[in-house]
């Protein structure tokens, strides 16, 4: 049964719409992330829930209950904002402690709860530091802290680590990951990070311009994008000019001088997409020029002139001899890696 | 950036001389020690300031300015502040309207609102009393109660509060635990502020004071209209001394530079 | 992006700002209307005010010399102090901005502190170095071998021109201040490595930079000049009488308020126009430098 569910939510300021028939049915104790670019209505989508916003059209329920006739303030979920919104006039620990006592929870249990809290985020001994005296890590925790120490119905965080650098966002997210997991809060992240989308939910709600692309597990929304969108949003990726042949038994699908069995069912121009980690250098297949290579550790990038097109290629450092810039060489790939899009024939 | 060269600092010198001088020279001649205008060559006496003490129509003027000015600062606040939350947060019709009559007291000449407000304090059967003041200053302190209110409450982080409703505040919880702290830096040095300028008033208020309800500034205009004396420039000093305490109190708590930011643009 | 839900966020400004709103419709829009109306009413001397709609007080100002005269002193006064402020008021705040950090402060806080206080301890301050024959002013003017007889300050529009100035002056080199603020510090360096000289860099460079800051401090100095009651009231004293200090003499000496009424409603309206209708050609000209 689903615990959170959106159904057929849809936003509108004016003539705008912001978002536009959405629905989600979230599980309990999941981790969801709307990913999208900003102005994807990923945020507003977000406040709907929240209650900071009101849905134009469409149903929010929890637990089955209607939670849009429920005033923001008696919503019971937890929020982590992009700029943490400490209160800065309190310590941290009457900062975490606020939310209890708007529920007139007994001195003794709010103490108990706040260091409890507290110390869940690393952050024993902090108690008394005001939030301007803290590091972005720091201040994060707290907010961390502040909205689970209700124990929210669900946690919801909006661009929570984008103030972080990037080494600090890396060890957030594996903590934020350990913490949902321990205590089983039914979490909703909003990002437009697609890293930190992969590495943290069980599944990604893939948003553009309003509408929901692909709902998905990570690895889904990576190897199958259902959109070309869905494709360049998540990582790198190549897109190549490709043609049916139906006059060839059985059909080949042909981009250049490349070509494969062609998938059942479509017809006309097509468009292979393919992950540039996937591609390598073989004697058949797409021919291509080598324009730029970069050397970066781990891996060569590789940005080639081929026939249909600019390419990028990425190999590992396996110790290899790798082609150097002016090389031609033949792209090629297994077709399970590729995805294509064509029409459907009817 | 470049230095200056000799020229422009005998010009700061000179402009900075000037700018000080009048100033200094008040507070040099309170100390004098002769009974008329002089500059204190005979050595410093304090005897025109013990002489403030024998003329108890500048004493019960200091009074009332003080109540005045504390009291109009607050009741100007109790409606800017609510007025500034609104402007600071909402984007509704009529909003660049109605900021720009709440600043309008900057522009109409002060000479104009004390006609306004005696014509209509008479008509009202309140003229001359402490009421009557307390309501025009009031107006008057207005727009510099709401400038400083409305700049601590646009920069305010919105998600601050929302964060709070979140957790389970709202209404007056809302704004006594979370709003009104965020926004305090800026009420206050909204009410010193505006208690300076009430304090100072003296074009406005002298149409509508009487004996009775005559603020210090009223008193000393009226009091040079008759002599100059050592006696109004000792009353002068402490006028200066109270407002440079005010001064560099603002200074430490807020930054006089947006203070003054505050004072100097009148309602463009 | 509006805080509370949406129908909430329709009402919400309007009953935060009704509680101002009525104090301002109801103790400044209606006496301001009033006086406008008490403008009309006749005065006189044994009947007092007659509230009848008549052009009696309009007229006099018309046909009366002695008003336009009063009104010409009162914006020559004006334009002078704006002028004097404007002169020496830039190039100050220019030196003042290239000034090392704690200079600037400590200098800054001499110029603008004077703002803060009292206008009657000011003019006072003043009073006392004009003093009559042997004033300060003039002994050090005289010592100093710059004129031969003393000048006369007070009661005369060169003393009230001079006291007003100085009023008038933090808010010149607080707007020019604000201008020099927006000016990118690698500009005049530019221009050096450009070829440049000093007052090329001036004239070409910061002047028209910093005008659109001359000017608004200009509208600023202008209008309070104009408006200014004690400066003129305790300088110019009983002889020289300007716009405000005529409408106190008439409402608490004359008693004839509805004449009282129709100069404060001349001032205002003329005061509103001038700083209406500069503003708007200040802010076509200069509408690059304003965005």
């Amino acid at each position: 049964m689903a615990y959170l569910e959106l159904d057929r939510v849809a936003k509108q300021f004016g003539a705008q719409t912001v978002v536009d028939d959405f629905s989600l049915s979230v599980g309990k104790g999941e981790f969801i992330s709307f990913l999208g670019p900003s102005g994807c209505g990923k945020t507003t989508t977000l406040q709907m829930i929240a209650g900071f916003l009101d849905p134009t059209r469409g149903a929010i329920r929890l637990e089955d209950k209607d939670l849009t006739a429920i005033h923001p303030a008696k919503r019971g979920l937890g929020i982590v904002f992009q700029s943490y919104a400490l209160f800065p006039h309190m310590t941290a620990a009457e900062n975490v402690a606020f939310g209890l006592e708007m529920r007139n929870v007994p001195r003794a249990e709010t103490a108990e709860r706040v260091r409890a809290a507290l110390a869940m985020v690393g952050l024993a001994g902090y108690e008394d530091r005001h939030p301007r005296r803290m590091s972005g890590g720091q201040q994060q925790r707290v907010a961390l802290a502040r909205a689970l120490v209700i124990k929210p119905s669900v946690l919801l965080l909006d661009e929570p680590l984008s103030n972080l650098d990037a080494k600090l966002r890396e060890e957030m997210q594996i903590e934020l990951r350990q913490i949902q997991r321990t205590i089983g809060t039914t979490t909703i992240l909003v990002t437009h990070d697609q890293n930190e989308a992969m590495s943290l939910s069980d599944r990604i709600v893939v948003m553009s311009q309003g509408h929901i692309e692909q709902i998905g597990t990570p690895q889904e929304t990576y190897e199958r994008p259902a959109s070309a969108f869905v494709s360049q949003f998540l990582g790198k990726t190549n897109d190549f000019a490709a043609t049916i042949d139906r006059t060839a038994t059985p059909a080949r699908l042909v981009a250049g001088s490349w070509s494969a069995p062609a998938p059942a069912g479509l017809n006309g121009p097509a468009t292979v997409s393919i992950r540039p980690e996937r591609i390598g250098f073989g004697d058949a297949g797409l021919s291509a020029k080598i324009v730029t290579r970069i050397f970066q550790g781990n891996h060569w990038l590789f940005q080639c002139e081929s026939e249909c097109g600019p390419a990028i290629v990425i190999r590992q450092n396996d110790g290899q001899e790798q082609p150097i810039e002016g090389d031609t060489v033949r792209l090629a790939w297994r077709p399970e890696d590729m995805s294509v899009r064509a029409r459907v024939v009817a | 950036m470049r230095r200056n060269g000799p020229l422009a600092l005998i010009f700061h010198t000179i402009f900075v001389i000037v700018m000080v001088a009048p100033i200094l020279v008040v507070c040099l001649v309170a100390f004098t020690p002769e009974g008329f205008l002089s500059l204190p060559t005979n050595g410093f006496s304090l005897r025109w300031f013990r002489a403030i003490a024998n003329y108890p129509e500048f004493i019960h003027a200091f009074w009332v300015s003080l109540g005045l000015g504390a009291l109009s600062s607050f009741v100007a606040l109790l409606f800017a502040v609510p007025a500034a939350l609104a402007i600071a947060r909402y984007r509704f019709r009529g909003r660049d309207a109605l900021a720009a009559l709440f600043l309008s007291p900057l522009m109409i000449p002060h000479v104009v609102l004390g006609i306004a407000f005696l014509r209509f304090f008479t008509s009202a059967g309140m003229g001359g009393s402490f009421a009557a003041l307390i309501i025009a200053h009031v107006i008057i302190v207005f727009p510099f109660a709401l400038r400083l209110t409305l700049a601590a409450a646009t920069g305010m982080d919105l998600s601050v509060e929302m964060a709070a409703i979140s957790l389970g505040a709202g209404g007056w919880t809302l704004f006594r635990r979370v709003s009104l702290p965020l926004i305090l830096p800026g009420v206050i040095s909204g009410w010193a502020l505006a208690f300076i300028q009430s304090f100072d008033d003296l074009t406005m208020t002298v149409f509508l004071a009487a004996p009775g309800t005559e603020t210090l500034p009223v008193r000393m205009f009226l009091y040079i209209q008759d002599n100059i004396d050592p006696l109004v420039t000792s009353v002068s000093a402490c006028v200066i001394a109270i407002t440079m305490t005010a001064l560099i109190l603002l200074d430490s708590f807020y930054g006089l530079d947006r203070v003054l930011a505050g004072k100097g643009d009148t309602g463009r | 992006m509006s805080t509370a839900a949406d129908d909430r966020s329709v009402r919400a400004p309007w009953v935060l700002t009704a509680p101002a709103l009525m104090l301002f419709v109801g103790v400044l829009l209606i006496p301001l209307a009033m006086t406008v109306m008490l403008s009309f009413h006749d005065w006189g001397q044994y009947k007092g005010i007659e509230p009848v709609f008549i052009l009696k007080n309009w007229r006099e100002i018309a046909t009366d010399p002695y008003y336009a005269e009063m009104f010409w002193r009162t914006f020559r006064i004006a334009i002078l102090t704006t002028l004097l402020t404007a002169v020496l008021g830039a190039p100050e705040a220019y030196i003042l901005n290239r000034m090392s950090g704690r200079w600037k402060s400590i200098f800054l806080l001499v110029i603008l502190g004077p703002l803060l206080i009292s206008v009657v301890a000011r003019t006072l301050g003043w009073a006392l170095l004009f003093g009559g024959n042997n004033g300060l002013v003039n002994k050090l003017l005289m010592s100093a071998g710059l004129i031969r007889f003393p000048i006369p300050f007070m009661f005369t529009e060169t003393g009230m021109v001079i006291a007003l100035a100085h009023v008038m002056m933090p808010f010149m080199v607080l707007s020019v201040w604000a201008a020099l603020q927006r000016l990118d510090p690698q500009i005049e360096n530019a221009a050096l490595s450009l070829g440049a000289g000093p007052i090329t860099i001036i004239r070409r460079i910061i002047m028209p930079q910093i005008m659109p800051g001359v000017l608004s401090g200009a509208i600023i100095v202008f209008s309070l000049s104009a408006s200014a009651f004690a400066t003129p009231a305790i300088i110019g004293g009983r002889r020289l009488k300007v716009a405000a200090t005529l409408a106190y003499d008439e409402f608490l000496n004359t008693l004839n308020w509805p004449l009282g009424a129709a100069v404060a409603t001349l001032l205002l309206v003329a005061l509103v126009l001038i700083v209406v209708g500069s503003n708007a050609l200040i802010e076509r000209r200069y509408a690059e430098v304003f965005r």
